[in-house]
C-alpha cells in the first residue's frame, strides 16, 4: 500500500490557485530559512535525497495533512536528525546544544555554497543492460510498493500501477531510490519514459488522445503480454 | 514480509515550538551552536535562490532555441549538456529534458509525489505546484487545471503530461508567440514567462 504523498489523481482538492507574476519566491522569511538550514544540514553528509524525501513522506498522514510545505520539511528533518544522531531529542526539545559534533569539519561554509550548488548531484551510474526498447509495451507493478521494506520509499505513483503503457525513452541507469533510501546501496537500474493513455488511468471521460509520461525504473516493470 | 518501517512511530518533530517560525529558528540556533551550520551560508543559500537563480535561466534557453535552430536541436537532443554549457547545470537540474511544444503537443509537468522541479533553470518551485490540487489534478484533468490558469489550447492539441517520478528534470519549451519576427533573443526571453515553461501558461507575444 501507498502513503499519504501519493495524490496523483485524488479528488476533493479543489481549485488550484495560481500566483501572481510578482509573487516572491519566499512567502516569508521563515520559509526561505527551512529551505536554506535542510540543504545545509543534507550537506553534513548523513542522508541523501531519497532518505530525505522519505522522510517527509513518512510523516504521519494527520501532520503531511495539517502541515504546510516548509513545515514538513522541518518536521522531516527534525525526524532526521534525531535519527541519525547528529542531535539528541533531549537537544531538540530545550532549542540549544549539549555539546559540539564530530561532524562540524563537515559544515557548510558559505564561501562554498555557490560551488555545492553547482556541483548537484548526479544519479546516472553504469547498470544492467535494458530489458525494454523504445516502442515496446509494459505493465507495471501493481500494487506499488517497495520490494524490500514494508512502507517503504517508492517511485512508482498508485495511480499508474498495474497499468500497461508504452516505453517512449531509456534514460540510462539511475540509483534506484527503493534501495538508496534504506540503507541498500546505489543499486542502479534501467529507467524510461513510459507513457500511459489518459483514458486508461482516468477512464473515458478523460480526452482520448490525452497522455501521461511517467519516469519509471526497470523494477517496477514487467513485459505486456500481447 | 520484513516488518513495518521503525521510523514510522518516531515524532521527534513534536518537542518543536508550535509555531513555524520559531520552529525553523530552533533548528538553526541548535545546528549552529553544535557547529554544523554557518548562518552565513543559510544567507547566501537564500540569497542564490532569491536573486540569482530563477525563471530568467530558463527564459534565456527558450529564446535562445526560438532564435537559433542549431541550438534548438542539440537542446531536444540533449538537453543536459545544451544548459550546462550556458552555466546553467547544478542541484535538482542534474538531468534535464526539453520538451517542445507544438500545434499538436502541448507538455504540462507535475510531480505528483513531491514537488520536483529543475531547479537551475525555474528557481524554487511557486506555491500552486507544490500545493496538493496541482499535484492530485494535473495528471487527471489537466485541462480544467489549464482553464484555471486561463490558458486556451488550439483544437488540434493533444496534452502530454509528466509526472517527474525521478531524478529527470522537465523544462517546456513554449511555441514562439507570432509577431516576434526580428526581435532579439534578449527581447524574445521578456515574453517567456516562467508558467510557460511548467506548461501552465503559454508565451504572449510583445504588447502591442
Amino acid at each position: 500500500m501507498s502513503r499519504i504523498h501519493d495524490m496523483g489523481g485524488r479528488f476533493g482538492d479543489g481549485a488550484v490557485i495560481p500566483d501572481t507574476p510578482d509573487a516572491p519566491v519566499f512567502d516569508k522569511d521563515w520559509h526561505a530559512r527551512a529551505l536554506a538550514v535542510t540543504l545545509a544540514a543534507g550537506a553534513l553528509g548523513q542522508w541523501n535525497l531519497d532518505i530525505s524525501r522519505h522522510s517527509r513522506e513518512r510523516l504521519a498522514p494527520k501532520d503531511y495533512s495539517r502541515f504546510s510545505y516548509y513545515e514538513k520539511w522541518m518536521a522531516a528533518l527534525a525526524n532526521l536528525l534525531v535519527e541519525k544522531g547528529v542531535v539528541t531529542e533531549e537537544e531538540l526539545q530545550a532549542g540549544h546544544a549539549k555539546g559540539g559534533s564530530p561532524l562540524a569539519d563537515r559544515k557548510l561554509m558559505a564561501a562554498n555554497v555557490g560551488a555545492a550548488l553547482a556541483k548537484g548531484g548526479p544519479v546516472d551510474r553504469p547498470g544492467p543492460t535494458p530489458r525494454f526498447k523504445p516502442g515496446e509495451r509494459v505493465q507495471t507493478r501493481h500494487p506499488t510498493a517497495n520490494a524490500f521494506v514494508a512502507g517503504g520509499h517508492t517511485r512508482l505513483p498508485s495511480y499508474a500501477s498495474g497499468q500497461t503503457g508504452e516505453v517512449r525513452a531509456f534514460h540510462g541507469c539511475h540509483i534506484f531510490p527503493d534501495a538508496h533510501a534504506h540503507g541498500r546501496g546505489e543499486d542502479p537500474q534501467p529507467i524510461y519514459a513510459v507513457a500511459f493513455p489518459a483514458q486508461a488511468l482516468w477512464g473515458a471521460g478523460a480526452d482520448p488522445r490525452d497522455e501521461v509520461i511517467l519516469d519509471l525504473w526497470e523494477p517496477y516493470l514487467e513485459r505486456a503480454d500481447g | 514480509m520484513p516488518h513495518d518501517h521503525d521510523h514510522d512511530h518516531h515524532h521527534a518533530h513534536a518537542v518543536l515550538p508550535s509555531e513555524p517560525a520559531l520552529r525553523v529558528k530552533a533548528l538553526e540556533t541548535l545546528l549552529t551552536e553544535k557547529g554544523l551550520v554557518d548562518p552565513a551560508a543559510l544567507d547566501a543559500i537564500i540569497d542564490t535562490y532569491q536573486n540569482k537563480i530563477g525563471p530568467k535561466n530558463g527564459a534565456e534557453v527558450v529564446a535562445r532555441a526560438w532564435a537559433d535552430p542549431a541550438f534548438k536541436a542539440a537542446l531536444l537532443a540533449d538537453g543536459t549538456a545544451a544548459v550546462s554549457e550556458m552555466g546553467f547545470y547544478g542541484r535538482q537540474g542534474e538531468h534535464v529534458m526539453v520538451v517542445e511544444n507544438t500545434p499538436e503537443v502541448h507538455n504540462m509537468v507535475v510531480c505528483t509525489l513531491c514537488s520536483c522541479y529543475p531547479w537551475p533553470l525555474l528557481g524554487i518551485p511557486p506555491a500552486w505546484y507544490k500545493s496538493d490540487a496541482y499535484r492530485a489534478r494535473a495528471v487527471r484533468e489537466p485541462r480544467e487545471v489549464l482553464a484555471e490558469f486561463g490558458v486556451t489550447l488550439l483544437p488540434t492539441q493533444k496534452v502530454r503530461v509528466w509526472d517527474s517520478t525521478a531524478e529527470m528534470r522537465y523544462l517546456v519549451l513554449p511555441m514562439r508567440p507570432e509577431g516576434t519576427e526580428g526581435l532579439s533573443a534578449e527581447d524574445l526571453a521578456t515574453l517567456v514567462s516562467r508558467d510557460s515553461m511548467v506548461g501552465t501558461g503559454l508565451a504572449q507575444g510583445p504588447a502591442t
